[in-house]
């Protein structure tokens, strides 16, 4: 075993590559709950691949067969029903991993340098991640599906001019048709997580060529001992693959207990209009998407004045771009001379607190009609509108309040809370 | 963890989108899938009196008859139309263009029915029919209003009359029995009950397997779960 070893590492560095990353990669010994969710996100990666290829030795991508197909998935084929609902859960639980994951660095000042990079790689991969689900949602080709991509392509529509031409170009049809699942199903299996294997690969380099940041934000490569290892760090193997091991068995435990006891939850993974075939005569009755994707949709939908004689259709879509573009800029956007909560004043405190209630009651509202009254008082739409300049002040104040804002000194050790 | 409570909580408190005729009160049905009895009986319901012209083309007989212990002869002699062989899927034999032309649309598909729909919407639905000599077919529904469908079970029901839209209390409508069918009330709400059953059944064979397997994982995991703490907190005891 040992002489294989020694053979391979001759030819190529499993060695080194092992130290490197695992166990002589020093990881600040401070890691708390928001911690977690990197490895997790690896792991539900890793079952959206196993699963997604099963599902596709059975799924058929043509509109005559796909729905029926998914079916014969769910009936005939052997285990076929837990392969399926275990990536359409695992759809769900992989943002639910990545705005926890996204949320740990607003608490801990994660993107801020020296990891602007790193930030930036996860962003691209999360821009993927909503295209990824969104080309998947079609290919079951049940009616929300079908409604759900006939709606969101039909955003293009409202960039003047070329609008209607990068739509159809994108469907390859005047409609959602067969030729728009075909190449959503070559883009979901193949292109997509093809980039995404890479960026992910990436992203950990960058991590690691830098080093994690903690809770407490400061850099424990400031204080090192004789050997010239972080006084404050820990070799991540065994130290956090055994934790992370814990972690993936919690994760495991709501995760299947999602697959096998409520799959559906209540409608929001798994959607009862999604269980009629698509149908072009029949529409459902309010088209919304999966709830990840419902806090943009709100934002597009608050706008609703025309601007500068162009329909508020489009500016509504340039607002719903721009609030995930904003996400790239935090780097920068964030003045302060920390990087931990902890040592924050109560501007970013409230403005943290404020921007998670915004986002969150967006997605709530996003699955509502916006004429219909669900909190108090104002229609939903109101509480949109209102909400939508929260969530931009958040980023675009962050410069002025971040710079004003009074911080605590930061220690010079990492510590435990 | 607060937060993320919070928004488990919103999250989960968001129904999915609604027809307009859900918004009617319905009747709650008890559906228990481990009653195989009134499994098959619902079983002889659906193919007797829906499978002529609605399908259910997503399941196969085989697959029925084994989850319901219904023995293979069985099947054959009472669950089947004739030339058609066990493996195959449950299909109606009315051509598509000759229900459109009789009915003005193709009877749906029925395998998914009770997943597009809620029980107690089947199950209201099909004791909401009543005369209606103004409709094409002679029959309308409170709950689904000039429905194309005709009261397939009005032998068994009877023929209702309404007396009021939403007379009763709850705003549930009153209806007076015309003519009394072979079934007692009470036995036509139990064989609806049944029906019902089967289609939640029919909607996810899998069900109850998912409960039981899903139980052997949970215990599995909890199992994993203590030995993975012990074995964090036997390496992380050295530090500090």
């Amino acid at each position: 075993m040992i002489r294989v070893l020694n053979w391979i590492d001759e030819r190529f560095p499993v060695r080194q590559l092992w130290n490197e990353h695992l166990a002589h990669y020093y990881a600040p010994k401070n890691f708390n709950f928001w911690y977690y969710f990197g490895s997790l996100a690896i792991l539900v990666f890793v079952i959206q691949i196993v699963t997604g290829i099963f599902l596709t030795m059975h799924y058929k991508p043509s509109s005559e067969h796909a729905f029926a197909s998914v079916e014969y998935i769910m009936r005939d084929v052997p285990w076929g029903w837990l392969i399926r609902y275990m990536h359409a859960v695992g759809a769900s639980a992989f943002f639910v991993i990545i705005y926890l994951h996204m949320f740990r660095a607003l608490l801990y000042g994660s993107h801020r340098e020296p990891r602007e990079l790193v930030w930036l790689l996860g962003c691209i991969m999360y821009v993927l991640l909503m295209a990824e689900a969104f080309m998947g949602y079609l290919l079951p080709w049940g009616n929300m599906s079908y409604w759900g991509a006939q709606v969101i392509i039909s955003l293009f529509t409202a960039i003047p001019w070329a609008g209607d031409a990068l739509a159809e170009w994108l469907r390859g049809d005047f409609v959602v048709s067969d030729a728009t699942l075909n190449r959503f199903f070559a883009f979901h299996v193949a292109l997509i997580p093809l980039v995404l294997t890479g960026l992910v690969v990436i992203h950990i380099l960058a991590l690691h060529a830098v080093g994690s940041n903690n809770p407490d934000g400061i850099e424990i490569k400031k204080i090192k001992d004789e050997d010239g290892n972080p006084k404050d760090g820990i070799p991540f193997h065994p130290y956090y693959t055994v934790k992370d091991l814990f972690g993936a068995v919690v994760f495991l435990i709501v995760f299947l207990g999602v697959v096998f006891f409520i799959p559906e939850l209540f409608g929001l993974f798994l959607e009862k209009d999604n269980f009629q075939p698509a149908s072009i005569l029949q529409t459902p009755s309010d088209i919304v998407p999966l709830w990840y994707f419902t806090p943009f949709y709100s934002i597009l939908r608050a706008v609703t004045y025309p601007l500068f004689g162009i329909d508020a259709k489009f500016w509504g879509v340039v607002c719903m771009g721009l609030s995930i573009v904003l996400f790239f800029l935090l780097p920068w956007l964030d003045r302060s001379p920390v990087k931990s909560i902890r040592y924050r004043g109560w501007m970013y405190k409230t403005a943290l607190t404020l921007f998670t209630i915004s986002f969150i009651v967006l997605g709530y509202l996003g699955m509502k009609n916006p004429q219909h009254v669900d909190l108090f008082w104002f229609p939903n739409l109101v509480w949109a509108q209102f909400l939508f300049f929260i969530y931009f002040g958040f980023f675009l104040l962050m410069p002025l309040y971040t710079k004003w804002d009074k911080t605590k000194p930061e220690p010079e050790r990492v510590t435990f809370k | 963890m607060k937060r993320l409570a919070v928004f488990l909580l919103l999250v989960t408190s968001a129904p999915g989108s609604m027809a307009a005729s859900e918004n009617l009160p319905l009747d709650s049905v008890y559906i228990n899938l481990s009653d195989k009895a009134s499994l098959q009986r619902g079983a002889r319901l659906f193919v007797n009196y829906c499978l002529s012209c609605h399908s259910a083309a997503y399941m196969r007989y085989r697959r029925m008859a084994k989850d319901l212990d219904i023995s293979e002869e069985l099947l054959k002699e009472n669950l089947m139309f004739a030339g058609d062989k066990p493996g195959d899927l449950m299909r109606t034999t009315m051509p598509a263009d000759y229900a459109k032309n009789w009915f003005g649309v193709v009877p749906p598909d029925l395998t998914l029915i009770a997943r597009v729909r809620k029980p107690d919407w089947i199950f209201t639905y099909l004791r909401s029919f009543y005369l209606d000599e103004s409709s094409p077919s002679g029959w309308n529904n409170s709950l689904f209003e000039n429905v194309a469908m005709p009261h397939v079970l009005y032998g068994l029901q009877g023929n209702q009359r309404l007396v009021s839209k939403n007379g009763a209390d709850n705003g549930k409508p009153v209806f007076t029995l015309e003519k009394a069918g072979t079934m007692a009330p009470e036995e036509y709400d139990n064989a609806v009950r049944d029906l019902t059953n089967f289609l939640v059944y029919l909607g996810e064979p899998v069900k109850l397997d998912r409960y039981l397997l899903g139980v052997f994982v949970m215990l599995f995991l909890g199992g994993l779960l203590v030995l993975s703490y012990l074995l964090k907190k036997e390496y992380w005891k050295d530090l500090h």
